[in-house]
C-alpha cells in the first residue's frame, strides 16, 4: 500500500511488461482500431475503464472465487462489466457512444483483461490491482495512439480526423495538403503489423542500448540519452 | 474428511457458479433498467439528426417518427428482413418518405441508407447509415469520413430532381453522378441504391401514404 509499490505496479504496466508491444496481447482490436489516433485513443480510454473495474472487482472478490472454475467466473464478471458499461455510456454519454458504441463489446473479447485478472488480481489487494489496471491500460492506450498516428499520418497525411465526435468544432490537422493521394497500405491490416514491428523493433532497441550501457558501467553515460525511436 | 464424490465436487461448483452468475445478471438487468428510457430518448433523438440531414424539418409538420409504415422483406429497396418508411407531411398533405434501403453490392458488403423522396418524386438527401467500404478510398460516400467537406459527394443527389432520375448513375455507367477514381464499386452501389429507392417511392407513393400508422404492408 506504499506509493514505492504503486510506482513500479506502473512502470510494469506502461513500459517494462507494456501488453501491446512486449506481452502482444489483444492483437485484434489493437490493429483493427489503429486506423487513426481518435479511434485508437477512444479504444484506449474505454479499455482503461474497464481494467480498472474489472481488477478491482475480481481483487475484492479473490476469496471466494474457487481456483477451478475462477475462468469461466472472471469472464462472467468482465462480461457483466462491460455490458454495464456499455448501458451507462449509452445513456449518458451519448455522443461518445456513438464513436466509441463498437468498441466497448469488443473489450469482452480481449485477452488482455482476462490476462491481467488472472495474473495479478486474482492474486491482490483490490487496491493495487486498481492501479494495475489503470497502468496497464495507458500503456495499451499510449501504445494504440501512436500506432494510430503512424497510419493515419502515412495513410491519409492527417491528424485526429473524427477528434469533432469528441470535440465539437474541433478541426482535424491536415499535413501534406487536400490532394494528398494517401498511402492505402497504412490504413490497412499489414500496415498496421509493419507499425507494430517497428514500434516493437524500437522498444526493443532502447532496452538494448540500456542493458549495454549498464553492462559497460560507465558513471557518466559517454552519449546524450536518445529521445525514444520515432520509426516512420 | 473423505474425498468428495465427484457428484458433491460438481454441484458444489456449479451453486457456486450459479451465485456468480445471478448477481451479475442481475446486476446488468438493474442497469439496463435504469438506462432504458434514457437510451430511448437518445435513439429517437439521434434518428431523428440523422433525417434532418436528409430533409429539412421546416418542410413537414407531423411526429415522423410516429408516422410511419412497417414493410416486409422488399426486393426493390434491397431490404431482406424488412423496414420502416417514416412519413412527412405538411399539413396532412404528403410531403415527402423517408425510406431505409440497402445496397447490397458495396466493395465491403452491404451499404445501408436512408433516402428521403419528396412527394414530387425528386431525392431530398441520402446518408450512409452504416458502411464498411475501404477506409481513405471508398468511403468517401459517408460525409463524415469524405475528405471533401465543403460539398461531400453524397450531396448529389440532394434535391436531383424527378426528371433527372434516369441519369441517377455514374458516370461510367453513361449517368450524371461523378465518382472518385479507382472507387468506382462504392459509388455505383449508392447511386443504383438510391435510383431504386426513388423508383419504389414513385410507384408505391399512394399506398405508402394511404396505410395507416404502424400497420405493416
Amino acid at each position: 500500500m506504499d506509493t514505492q509499490a504503486y510506482r513500479e505496479i506502473a512502470w510494469n504496466g506502461i513500459w517494462k511488461q507494456n501488453c501491446g508491444i512486449v506481452q502482444i496481447l489483444g492483437l485484434c482490436p489493437i490493429l483493427a482500431i489503429s486506423t487513426n489516433i481518435v479511434n485508437a485513443v477512444s479504444l484506449g480510454l474505454a479499455t482503461i475503464l474497464v481494467m480498472a473495474m474489472s481488477n478491482l472487482v475480481i481483487a475484492a472478490l479473490r476469496n471466494f472465487i474457487p481456483y477451478e472454475i475462477r475462468i469461466p467466473v472472471f469472464i462472467l464478471i468482465i462480461a457483466a462489466l462491460v455490458t454495464v458499461v456499455d448501458l451507462a455510456f449509452n445513456a449518458y454519454l451519448h455522443e461518445l457512444y456513438l464513436v466509441l458504441g463498437i468498441f466497448i463489446p469488443l473489450i469482452v473479447t480481449n485477452c488482455i483483461v482476462l490476462a491481467r485478472v488472472e495474473a495479478f488480481a486474482a492474486k491482490n489487494e483490490p487496491g493495487n490491482s486498481t492501479v494495475d489496471g489503470i497502468a496497464m491500460g495507458i500503456g495499451l492506450t499510449l501504445v494504440l495512439a501512436v500506432l494510430g498516428a503512424m497510419r493515419e499520418v502515412v495513410g491519409s497525411g492527417t491528424l485526429l480526423s473524427g477528434i469533432d465526435m469528441l470535440i465539437p468544432g474541433a478541426q482535424p490537422i491536415v499535413l501534406f495538403g487536400a490532394d494528398y493521394p494517401g498511402f492505402l497500405i497504412a490504413i490497412l491490416p499489414p500496415g498496421a503489423f509493419i507499425a507494430l514491428g517497428c514500434l516493437i523493433a524500437g522498444r526493443n532497441w532502447i532496452e538494448a542500448r540500456k542493458q549495454a550501457r549498464a553492462r559497460a558501467n560507465p558513471p557518466a553515460a559517454p552519449h546524450e540519452p536518445e529521445a525514444p525511436a520515432e520509426p516512420a | 474428511m473423505s474425498e468428495p464424490t465427484a457428484l458433491g465436487l460438481s454441484a458444489r461448483t456449479g451453486s457456486v457458479m450459479v451465485a456468480f452468475t445471478i448477481v451479475f445478471t442481475a446486476l446488468m438487468a438493474f442497469t439496463y433498467g435504469a438506462t432504458k428510457d434514457q437510451i430511448d430518448a437518445s435513439t429517437a433523438e439521434e434518428k431523428m439528426k440523422l433525417i434532418s440531414e436528409v430533409l429539412p424539418p421546416a418542410s413537414y409538420d407531423n411526429v415522423l417518427l410516429d408516422d410511419y409504415a412497417v414493410l416486409g422483406p422488399t426486393r426493390e429497396l434491397g431490404l431482406d428482413d424488412g423496414g420502416r418508411i417514416y412519413r412527412a407531411r405538411q399539413a396532412g398533405q404528403p410531403a415527402a418518405l423517408i425510406l431505409e434501403t440497402t445496397a447490397p453490392d458495396g466493395y465491403s458488403g452491404r451499404i445501408d441508407l436512408i433516402v428521403a423522396v419528396r412527394a414530387d418524386g425528386s431525392v431530398s438527401g441520402v446518408r450512409a447509415v452504416t458502411q464498411r467500404e475501404t477506409p481513405g478510398l471508398g468511403d468517401y460516400i459517408d460525409p463524415k469520413k469524405d475528405k471533401d467537406k465543403k460539398t461531400p459527394w453524397i450531396t448529389q443527389f440532394t434535391g436531383l430532381e424527378a426528371a433527372r432520375l434516369p441519369q441517377c448513375k455514374v458516370n461510367k455507367d453513361g449517368g450524371d453522378i461523378a465518382y472518385h477514381t479507382g472507387a468506382t464499386i462504392s459509388a455505383r452501389a449508392v447511386t443504383n441504391a438510391v435510383a431504386r429507392a426513388a423508383r419504389y417511392a414513385a410507384d408505391n407513393q399512394n399506398r405508402l401514404f394511404a396505410a395507416p400508422s404502424g400497420s405493416t404492408l
